[in-house]
């Protein structure tokens, strides 16, 4: 293999002078390693990150995201404002114009009708479409003519760009999935692992969880890209084996996702083969705080829920003085490195919604232990335990099964045991956790447990969504199956009512200004939420590769088509 | 013996129905949701409408019985219009699954080749290792021969996959750079480049496998022989002035046999199954890999799939192993 | 079948010693183990570090983290700081505990079933449709399904210590005992045709006689075989299980889980991985030589040798 790129490599040099000029296919091939295999090419279908990012590479959406978080178009002429006519002015609809002369990869002319069909394959109520909540706003979504899409909002959106914005809803060949709407979606294997698109490269190969094979795609809109004449993604193994497949025994040119430890980023970078790569999104490791009571003493459907407060958490102090223990640099000279930043917001980025709090970067442990001694927790049994009115300050700690969160949570612990807290740990399998079995107790929204730690993001720059997971009748509850997203049972009138505040605004610096606001009432303030690293996506690439840009708001990879072989 | 065959492969097809029922439950029952794998991102509504697609919320003997039809009528008819081009099985639902939405058997098909080639080979060679091995350990027992083996096997069986794997990426694929450390699936062998380039992307998997077997293997041959060895029929052979071949080979050995036997007809299976943690590192992404996958999403038609095909051959390779039971021993009866 | 042999001034327990004594790897075995024992039990007593202790003071800390062996501590410490040898220790109890009573329960109940199925005709065909029903069994949901049902409860009467232990040793147990079962009905099936069985039972031996008398201790030679590699396997499965949250909490040693650990800073930290795979291989390699003594000193045959 290597020989043989070897000799491509030469052949190319010939050829191809710098990558600026580069040719279409002179480059050979480019080989991707992603820990987690591709299932399946079609991210209507699913939402796991590898899918779509492998998709990403075959169909493309109406516009994106550059790496600083501003929206790009890719197959629209230009983005639609208020200002150009494409937003309306009473903001319910949003008109887009496709490139003319913009054509699929087998050749024919992608039209708005293609636009229009790809929002009714997501909006079948029977197709289970993983994007659908992009697409609930949407009224009807009508060609106006072969370059014309016209979007009509149920009723004024703040946001309009939702729908074809971004890697996760790219616009689907209506004559290859006509025959995949609704019930029928899951059944179209072919037209699921090897879409048509208008991206640089199309599926030649794929074999389910394991291999990805593309090539370059011959009617891109870009004649002299990609610089690449074919692409393979493998699947599978581990983040450790594949940053060692990149940065130390060369097999391959571009790992994704391999967050490992600081010490064996250290060693692979000085082996000099490769570099890592980061950005940063949205995503915070977190604590979160459960705001009732998850005694095991309490009956089943009652633990857990509103009835009943919690004892030890529902004061404001023990929460601040958990927060104040915590040494987030150190959590992530520990656990990250280059691959996350200290942080006090549930909203880091974009940086007009990031909140200026940085009151928990310095630990404070006196201050904790203080802020417990006035709060009327003190040891008064001489245990090394705090307690007030007979009840013990003590804690479980529950997180997935994960050697950083397994790291994090023994760091947390001493911390915690250091101002007279005792700490239970429990570590749960991230299926169990994540899966939202209503009949499992170890999942994350029923949370049996007094504070958990666990990553989440929203997608997209607008954190409305996001910050709307926390209002009172979003909490999970045996009513709902245990569904809802506000997991600490947190519920405060006032920021509810700051959240319709935050729906009705459509200025942005108000938008950015209540959004801080509501971050402050979950962090600062209260410390509901706990937030300790900013992570990045870590990924680790090659020095014979050149052109990577990673992306943290759009699919990570946004630029394939500029990749070139470094000689 | 033939009736005894025939009486056992009819039992069989109530054991394996009752198998596949315990399975079915069984995985249906444990926690987890065929969500687990989507982000957080994802509204909880979304997510109950995937659900629904995917048909995770029919009741239970609803998708046992459906799952049951797919296999046993649905898949062969398929598998019959795919072998003559007929269209008896055009509109049926195949055995779709969950996490790629593609039918389990195509992948099966998929994934077939790789772990035949790398646990097969590596079940083979530890076989083929074992056997001398353990015979050469009991013949000299104590001897430096004896203590050598005892000491790697015993090494080999407790250090486990995922600790040898790694070690052997490190020292071969990183620092000698003799092996890849990936096993690259799409490469077909059609000349000698190609076959040595199979070769040597095999190589570090199946030496981790074959150790881990060999080890076993060579422990139960080597106890075997021994208890043999003090038999008075081997003194009698001896006696007779056969020579020490003979009586190694045709009676010793023979009579030896049964454990061993039992323990390679225990392991035959597993190498349809895969080796999950060695396929894992070196991302051989064989049925190991894929069983695991689909447990860990939930899968539930790919992970019913599997483990009933796995439990068919635990079943087919039990009456094996009782058969050649009868062959080394003819006095075992069972009728 | 000893009765053919002359009757001997000394009892039969202590020939059985004699012989054990002079079986040289036995008896380096014993003393191996014992050692190990010791290290484990008596060691936490010597040595007085707090496995799980962690230096509150952040800066402080990261100074004592990745230590190499010293006389602080004497190998070294982990990516937090923690003292190895104190985790060794610690880890070396549960382990060993873990590893030998699963080993037992799975050997106990892979004996039982065996040599019923092996002796008892009308018995072979459920009881070995039983043992293929476990084999088949996909590990992973069965283990989550044991936690979901009885980590709670059995913590709840015998305390999470007890709790836990009980249920990752009768998981252990009961999902290995499989192999040794079809091992043991083999050779009862081929040894209940043997001359002196057929002998035993024309003088009308009762089958539980026969069975403990006769079958069991020409069995012994590969259930041995199966406990030795039943111990590593246990304490590797150990490890295994705390993946699944079915283990001991996440902040608690094992030497599955130090080497688990230990294998993603191979080349930084080769000695994180070696302590724990030397202690699990030599644990195994002694009770595997005290069981080659064992055999040696049971079986009459080479006794008298």
């Amino acid at each position: 293999m290597k020989l043989k790129t070897a000799l491509l490599g030469a052949v190319a040099a010939l050829v191809a002078a710098p990558a600026a000029w580069a040719e279409r296919g002179t480059d050979g091939e480019v080989k991707l390693t992603f820990p987690q295999a591709v299932s399946i090419l079609n991210p209507y279908l699913t939402d796991g990150t590898k899918d779509v990012l492998a998709a990403g590479f075959v169909i493309e959406p109406l516009a994106g995201y550059d790496t600083e978080g501003n929206r790009v178009a890719r197959l629209v002429t230009e983005l639609p404002t208020v200002e150009n006519g494409g937003i309306s002015a009473d903001l319910t609809s949003i008109t887009w114009k496709l490139i003319p002369g913009l054509m699929w990869s087998d050749g024919s002319p992608v039209t708005a009708a293609d636009v229009a069909f790809t929002a009714q394959y997501c909006m079948d109520p029977a197709g289970g479409c993983a994007q659908s909540a992009k697409f609930a706003n949407i009224d009807k979504v009508e060609a106006v003519d072969d370059q014309t899409v016209k979007i009509t909002f149920k009723g004024p959106q703040s946001n309009p760009f939702q729908a074809f914005v971004g890697g996760q809803t790219p616009i689907l060949q209506k004559a290859q999935f006509e025959a995949c709407l609704g019930a029928a979606a899951p059944t179209c294997t072919a037209q699921n692992s090897g879409p048509i698109g208008t991206g640089p490269f199309r599926v030649t190969g794929f074999t389910v969880n394991d291999t990805v094979q593309m090539e370059a795609n011959p009617n891109y809109r870009d004649p002299a890209k990609p610089a690449f004449a074919t692409l393979v993604i493998k699947g599978g193994g581990d983040a450790i084996g594949s940053a060692r497949a990149v940065m130390e025994t060369g097999e391959f040119d571009y790992a994704w996702n391999t967050q490992i430890p600081p010490d064996a980023q250290a060693q692979m970078t000085a082996a000099g083969k490769g570099q890592f790569v980061v950005a940063f999104g949205t995503l915070v490791e977190r604590i979160e705080t459960n705001l009732t009571d998850p005694s095991a003493d309490l009956a089943e459907g009652e633990r857990s829920t509103a009835k009943h407060p919690h004892p030890i958490l529902s004061d404001v102090n023990v929460r601040l003085a958990l927060s104040k223990a915590i040494d987030r640099n150190t959590l992530v000279e520990v656990g990250y490195g280059a691959g996350g930043k200290p942080t006090c917001n549930l909203v880091p980025a974009p940086a007009m919604f990031a909140s200026d709090n940085t009151d928990c970067l310095t630990q404070d442990l006196e201050g904790a232990k203080k802020l417990l001694e006035d709060a009327g927790w003190v040891d008064s049994d001489g245990d090394g335990i705090r307690e007030k009115d007979g009840k013990k300050l003590s804690l479980l700690y529950q997180t997935t099964v994960n050697p950083i969160r397994q790291d994090f949570q023994a760091l947390i612990k001493s911390w915690w045991n250091e101002i007279g807290i005792e700490v239970e740990l429990k570590s749960i399998d991230p299926g169990v956790f994540f899966g939202g079995d209503a009949g499992s107790p170890d999942t994350f929204q029923k949370f049996y447990a007094d504070v958990e730690m666990y990553a989440n993001n929203f997608s997209g720059t607008d954190p409305e969504a996001y910050l709307a997971e926390h209002a009172c009748d979003q909490a999970p509850s045996p009513e709902n199956q245990w569904q809802g997203p506000n997991i600490n049972r947190f519920c405060d009138p006032a920021y509810d009512a700051a959240l319709k505040e935050l729906t009705a605004a459509t200025d942005p610096a108000k938008r950015a200004e209540i959004a801080i606001k509501l971050n402050d009432m979950l962090t600062k303030d209260s410390k509901v939420i706990i937030p300790l690293v900013h992570r990045g996506t870590l990924s680790a690439h090659s020095n014979a590769l050149g052109g990577v840009a990673i992306n943290a708001w759009d699919n990570e990879i946004t630029n394939i088509e500029d990749w070139y072989r470094v000689k | 013996m033939f009736t005894f065959i025939v009486r056992r492969l009819l039992l069989a097809i109530p054991t394996l129905l009752l198998i596949s029922l315990v399975i079915f439950l069984l995985v249906d029952f444990a926690p987890g949701s065929p969500m687990s794998e989507i982000p957080l991102t994802v509204p909880p509504d979304v997510r109950q409408k995937i659900i629904e697609s995917l048909g995770a919320n029919e009741p239970v003997w609803w998708r046992y019985l459906l799952w049951l039809r797919q296999f046993f009528w649905v898949e062969p008819l398929h598998l019959w219009d795919h072998l003559f081009g007929t269209a008896f099985a055009e509109g049926q639902q195949r055995i779709v699954s969950w996490q790629s939405r593609s039918p389990v058997f195509d992948v099966i098909a998929q994934r077939v080749p790789q772990t035949l080639t790398v646990v097969g080979t590596a079940y083979l060679f530890g076989v083929l290792i074992a056997l001398p091995i353990g015979i050469w350990s009991a013949y000299r027992q104590y001897s430096w021969f004896d203590q050598l083996g005892t000491f790697i096997s015993m090494v080999g069986y407790s250090v486990p996959t995922f600790f040898t794997g790694v070690l052997l990426i490190v020292i071969f694929a990183v620092n000698l750079h003799w092996f890849p450390s990936t096993y690259d699936t799409t490469l077909k062998v059609t000349d000698w480049a190609s076959f040595w380039q199979q070769v040597r992307q095999m190589a570090l998997p199946v030496t981790v496998l074959a150790l881990f077997n060999a080890a076993e293997i060579s422990r139960y041959t080597r106890s075997a022989m021994l208890e043999n060895l003090g038999q008075d029929y081997v003194r009698t052979a001896r006696a007779k002035g056969m020579s020490e071949r003979t009586v190694l080979l045709k009676h010793v050995l023979r009579n030896s046999l049964i454990p061993v036997v039992t323990v390679i007809a225990l392991g035959l299976p597993t190498v349809f199954g895969g080796a999950i943690i060695t396929e894992q590192v070196f991302k051989v992404n064989g049925i190991g890999a894929a069983l695991i996958g689909a447990i860990h999403a939930n899968d539930l038609p790919m992970v019913q799939t599997l483990t009933f095909i796995f439990a068919v051959l635990i079943v087919l390779f039990n009456l094996i192993a009782d058969i050649l039971y009868g062959v080394l021993d003819p006095r075992i009866r069972y009728d | 079948m000893t009765d053919s042999a002359i009757p001997k001034p000394v009892s039969q327990s202590r020939a059985v010693w004699q012989q054990f004594r002079s079986h040289r790897g036995a008896m380096a075995g014993l003393v191996i183990l014992g050692l190990l024992l010791a290290f484990v039990l008596v060691g936490p007593l010597i040595w007085r570090v707090d496995p799980a202790y962690i230096n509150p003071d952040a800066a402080a800390m990261i100074k004592a983290r990745n230590k190499p062996p010293s006389w602080a501590s004497p190998l070294g410490t982990d990516q937090l700081g923690r003292d190895m040898l104190a985790r060794m220790m610690a880890g070396g109890k549960v382990s060993m505990a873990v590893g030998m009573v699963a080993m037992a329960i799975s050997i106990l109940l892979g004996t039982f079933v065996g040599v019923l199925a092996g002796y008892f005709r009308r018995l072979d065909g459920p009881l070995m449709r039983l043992t293929d029903l476990f084999l088949a069994l996909p590990l992973l949901p069965l283990l989550l399904v044991m936690v979901m049902l009885f980590r709670d409860t059995l913590a709840g009467i015998l305390g999470p210590e007890l709790g836990t232990f009980l249920l990752i040793v009768f998981a252990i147990g009961v999902t290995s005992w499989m192999q040794s079962a079809r091992i043991v009905r083999g050779e009862v099936l081929a040894l209940k045709e043997r001359e002196f069985v057929l002998a035993a039972r024309s003088i009308g031996t009762p089958p539980s006689r026969m069975i403990l008398r006769h079958i069991l201790p020409n069995v012994m030679s590969p259930i041995m075989v199966a406990a030795t590699l039943g111990i590593a396997s246990a304490i590797i499965t150990e490890s295994a299980l705390s993946f699944l949250g079915l283990g001991f909490p996440p902040d608690f040693p094992t030497w599955g889980r130090l080497l688990f650990d230990g294998v993603d800073y191979l080349t930084q930290y080769p000695e994180r991985v070696i302590w724990p795979g030397l202690a699990i291989s030599l644990t195994v390699l002694s009770v595997n030589y005290i069981g080659d003594g064992l055999r040696d000193a049971l079986d009459p045959r080479i006794r008298g040798r």
